[in-house]
């Protein structure tokens, strides 16, 4: 994380390290001779990145620090901490250096510590929550933050006008609007660092949150104005320019709203693309959303609103596109930079303040601005709660309405705005920053120390964390669905209307553009839900050490007893014997009737579900090597089961990027690259190791490929199956020819084979049927049938003297699965390892 | 204000509908007008094509089921206080209606459970007062669209059904239904604001 961050904070930081540099060169001459030397001491090389590495080194460790005290981080937010820890660096280095260093650059700032922060809430945002509560969002963050600018502007200049701030701040009224302009705007980073450890409702965060993050339009725009309005001279200003100005809000907001949703869209497209290249799935959403940012800065838009909805609006496609792994990386990092960028703002933010040679201190103004940001703050809040709540199906009350005034923190973007002002023009620009400072100080400490208890003492309702239940989302799903219906009838087009049409909007165009097709079909709320607390439950029951098949017993309370108590008994013996290969038998044996064999179906189906993330999480690492290992190996062939999952499974095989479900297409096509290969590659590896030839396995990938599992007789429903075809219903003898055919013509064994691998099929395949047995021992090579009567019997050693050989051949196999491969071993241990072989690649 | 309240006395019993709905007198009038915008032939009383007429109704998954939940046992004519009725469930919850509610009065039509009760209905077709397997399958395969298989959606309906299903009977009644979203905020997600 820290490697990752470095290219991020090199550059500009590079520039507070130039400034030592020089001093630095001329004792270097002196230094030893040119020659060979054992030592080099290369410090000013590596010093820039070597600078940044520490200083976020240090923010990190002072983190653990404070995070060893749990009361310490209880009571105090971690903003403050690190603003202190700041101030105290900040003066040691001060002290050493008698000169103030590492200031919090506005360049650094604006192009590197902020996008990351910006990206994450934007990214995490929960888009629901956001649209619901659009309207009083844009209303604070427009309206809001217009008002507060020109009050609090206006305030001070009518302060300065009154006499009470000294002469000798140098501040007309513009100068004062955009000293307003910059102070006025809610900052998303403080905001989110005190917020996240307060846990108010819902409600109330995203409100404050998303006008913090929005406002961003507004105060770039408000600031920018009001700077070129000071620049240009308040005599010279037209009337034309401030409807310019009012022109310039909508393009700034709006294109900067445009340039994201067009990279979310470039995202989304690029990350369909991106299956057989996993790696890179990452890099991509970060590359691309920091493109946005820098596009948007790079116009004059606003950069803060691209990254938001580029990070909002690229989610949905984007999480459905990427690996599961990519997923959990994309989380990962983005909330490591955005976590490293905020400590290390706040951190710096300290630092920045001990410099005293950049402000000039003024009571007045300081006191003035602090007093009626908090006013004005308040005030705009009551009244535009009000106005919205005309309008609101849940009115925000007063409780709400304090926290939302009372977190309006600034931070470090009015700061860095503050710094970026120019002397020349702005005379009164030391004092401007030393208010800024103080603003942010208190708003920060003060403000973060004491939301926490106001927000207890008022009793707000806080956020509660509940599991989402399937019932949940079913029939949150079916609300909408009523409302947007009733407001049909009504005949009122009104929010849940157009959300509606935009789902449909999404669902027929959207998602079927960006998202992989396969990841479209599987993609639906509902759906997911119930694979999420599938997977939940696996793994918590993993987690307690519970047999892996046993936990269907678990989960799904209402399968039949006796089904799970089988599975147990299997789990067990596959324990003891460390051997995937007899499961399937047990399972067969459990199921006779057509209700068990229903059950078995629905049994494996969910299993299906509930084990194949496992079997993806093992991934790649395990796809050669452990074949032979239970649990994966359970899930895997009780998926392999059920005809329906068979589809995914064997996409799973064949594609051997771990990841997510493929469509048919995408199945079969991959199927079929991938089996061609495998066929002349392994098949005709294994003829030269044992010639005969009825050990020539046909490759699964290419049975399956043929194998009419459909149009198979009906009766014969359950097709058990290990490594999705080791077993094979008998009466599927026709395609198991005709995809041996087709395996002879691709492998181009000698013909002789022809006779014998008419009879391949029977060896392999396995019924419940009654009249297997009486079939099996004249259809069947006692070299690899496995007769019901050792399926029944499990592990039992007291079998014919038929079935021993075949067991101690069957046992040894899945633990040399890697050797077998080399060593010339029985014929059934080949046909064996072809199959997971070419089940895996 | 004044032509307002006259063509709301238009409309025949509005103060009985307004004390059983709690409708505001301006919202019944916009409803009363749409009413008779839905109503083509002037006939009085709205019939089943009248509804599926409104195009977006013909999209929606549920359409038919809400279509029906506006004919209450199978008539096949909806009268304006009919239809205000079933509209008076999407009311949002005043806070006033908890306190100087007389007990004895019946439970409002905008309730909690009178809103939990109208999305009940839409998934107990058979009116046996529970949500069975087969019915809740239903549902999902109108909600969850084409891309889930019919085995994967067996297997949610079971589990949706399992976890809301306390006493094991595999159906879901009304109080289970209620208490598996006992944690949702009902009165919010089941109004609507217009409908004041």
């Amino acid at each position: 994380m820290l490697r990752a961050a470095l290219p991020l904070l090199g550059l500009p930081l590079a520039g507070a390290g130039a400034t030592e540099e020089p001093t630095q060169e001329p004792g270097s001459p002196g230094e030893p001779p040119p020659g060979l030397a054992l030592f080099r001491w290369q410090w000013h090389e590596v010093e820039a990145p070597y600078l940044v590495a520490l200083w976020i080194l240090v923010a990190s460790l002072a983190k653990i620090v404070f995070h060893l005290s749990r009361k310490v981080t209880s009571l105090v937010p971690e903003s403050c901490l690190l603003i202190l820890l700041g101030l105290v660096l900040g003066g040691i280095v001060l002290a050493v250096a008698k000169k103030a260093e590492y200031q919090l650059e506005p360049g650094t700032f604006f192009l590197f510590l902020l996008p990351p922060i910006v990206l994450d809430s934007g990214y995490f945002m929960p888009s629901r929550l956001f649209f619901d509560n659009l309207g009083a969002i844009l209303t604070y963050a427009v309206v809001g933050t217009l008002w507060n600018a020109f009050t609090t502007g206006a305030a001070l200049w009518g302060l300065q006008q009154a006499g009470l701030v000294a002469p000798r701040v140098q501040a007309g009224l513009l100068d004062f609007l955009l000293f307003g302009s910059l102070i006025s705007a809610v900052d998303p980073v403080a905001v989110l660092a005190v917020f996240e450890e307060v846990h108010v409702n819902e409600t109330l965060f995203i409100i404050v949150f998303g006008e913090s993050l929005l406002n961003d339009a507004v105060t770039v725009v408000l600031y920018k104005v009001c700077n070129s309005f000071v620049e240009m001279g308040s005599a010279n200003v037209q009337a034309t320019d401030y409807l310019k100005g009012v022109a310039s809000l909508f393009v700034v907001s709006l294109g900067g709203a445009a340039v994201g949703l067009v990279f979310a869209f470039l995202l989304a497209l690029t990350t369909r693309f991106t299956k057989r290249v996993r790696i890179i799935e990452p890099l991509l959403v970060f590359l691309l959303a920091y493109a946005a940012y820098l596009t948007a800065e790079m116009a004059s838009l606003s950069a803060i609103l691209a990254v938001t909805m580029c990070g909002l609006g690229c989610k949905k496609y984007v999480e459905a596109n990427i690996s599961h792994k990519s997923r959990t990386a994309v989380k990962y990092t983005m909330k490591t930079l955005a976590s490293c960028a905020e400590t290390i703002i706040f951190m710096l933010l300290g630092i920045s303040a001990v410099d005293s040679s950049k402000w000039a201190w003024d009571s007045g103004l300081v006191l003035g601005t602090l007093f009626f940001i908090l006013f004005f703050r308040a005030l705009g809040v009551v009244l535009q709660t009000w106005v919205l709540n005309q309008f609101r199906l849940v009115p925000l009350d007063k409780i709400d309405q304090v926290v939302m005034s009372y977190g309006g923190l600034r931070g470090a973007v009015a700061f860095a705005l503050v710094i970026l002002l120019d002397r020349t023009k702005i005379p009164a620009k030391d004092y401007f920053v030393a208010t800024t400072i103080v603003v942010v100080f208190f708003t920060v400490i003060v403000q973060g120390l004491t939301i926490k208890p106001l927000v207890k003492w008022l009793k707000v309702k806080r956020s509660e964390h509940h599991k989402p239940t399937l019932n949940q989302e079913l029939h949150e799903h079916t609300f909408d669905h009523i409302l947007a219906a009733v407001e049909d009838v009504v005949g009122h087009h009104g929010y849940h209307y157009w959300r509606d049409r935009w789902e449909q909007f999404d669902k027929k165009y959207l998602s079927q553009l960006l998202m992989r097709r396969s990841a479209y079909r599987i993609r639906d709320q509902i759906w997911d839900v119930y694979y999420r607390l599938n997977i939940r439950d696996a793994i918590s029951f993993v987690d307690q050490g519970g047999h892996v098949l046993s936990s269907t017993g678990l989960t799904l309370p209402s399968m039949p007893s006796r089904n799970s108590v089988a599975e147990t008994s299997v789990t067990n013996l596959l324990r003891e014997s460390g051997s995937g290969a007899c499961l399937d038998l047990q399972v067969i044996d459990t199921v006779r009737s057509g209700r068990d064999r229903e059950d078995a179906v629905m049994h494996h189906l969910l299993c299906g579900g509930l084990y194949k993330p496992r079997y993806r999480k093992d991934g790649m690492a395990n796809m050669e090597a452990t074949n032979g290992k239970p649990p994966r190996d359970l899930g895997f062939q009780d998926t392999a089961a059920v005809i329906l999952t068979v589809e995914s499974e064997e996409e799973e095989d064949s594609d051997s990027s771990e990841t997510e479900k493929e469509d048919d297409e995408g199945i079969i096509f991959v199927a079929r690259a991938t089996s061609e290969v495998l066929q002349e590659g392994k098949v005709s590896g294994s003829l030269e190791v044992c010639p005969s030839p009825r050990i020539i396995p046909p490759s699964p990938t290419c049975a399956e490929k043929e194998l009419p599992w459909k149009s198979g007789q009906g009766d014969l429903a359950v097709y058990v199956s290990s490594e999705t075809t080791k077993i094979v219903p008998v009466d599927m003898q026709t395609g198991w020819n005709q995809s041996i055919s087709s395996l002879e013509s691709l492998a181009s064994p000698p013909c002789t084979q022809a006779p014998a691998m008419t009879r391949l099929p029977p060896r392999s395949l396995v019924t419940e049927e009654p009249q297997a047995p009486l079939n099996l021992p004249s259809d069947l090579r006692p070299s690899f049938a496995f007769p019901p009567s050792l399926a029944k019997a499990g592990r039992s050693h007291s079998e014919s003297s038929a079935d021993i050989p075949q067991q101690q051949e069957l046992q040894p196999l899945m633990g040399h699965e890697d050797h077998t491969h080399l060593s010339p071993g029985t014929a059934n241990s080949h046909w064996c390892i072809q199959f997971n072989r070419g089940g895996r690649l | 204000m004044g032509s307002r309240s006259s063509h709301a006395a238009r409309i025949p019993d509005v103060d009985s509908i307004q004390r059983e709905t709690g409708f505001s007198q301006a919202s019944l009038l916009r409803l009363y007008h749409r009413f008779r915008a839905l109503d083509r032939n002037d006939k009085g009383y709205l019939s089943r094509v009248d509804l599926q007429q409104i195009g977006a109704l013909a999209v929606n998954p549920l359409g038919d089921r809400i279509i029906d939940s506006f004919f209450p046992d199978g008539s096949l004519q909806l009268d304006f206080p009919g239809f205000v009725r079933v509209l008076a469930r999407f009311r949002p919850v005043d806070d006033g209606d908890h306190g100087n509610r007389d007990p004895k009065e019946p439970e409002p039509l905008n309730s909690r459970m009178n809103k939990l009760r109208f999305a009940f209905q839409l998934y107990d077709l058979d009116r046996d007062g529970k949500i069975s397997r087969h019915e809740m399958l239903q549902v999902l395969r109108l909600m969850v669209g084409v891309q889930v298989t019919e085995e994967q959606l067996e297997s949610i309906a079971d589990r949706t059904v399992q976890e809301a299903d306390e006493d094991g009977d595999g159906a879901v009644s009304f109080l289970e239904f209620a208490k598996s979203l006992e944690k949702m905020n009902i009165e919010q997600k089941m109004s609507i604001r217009f409908l004041k």
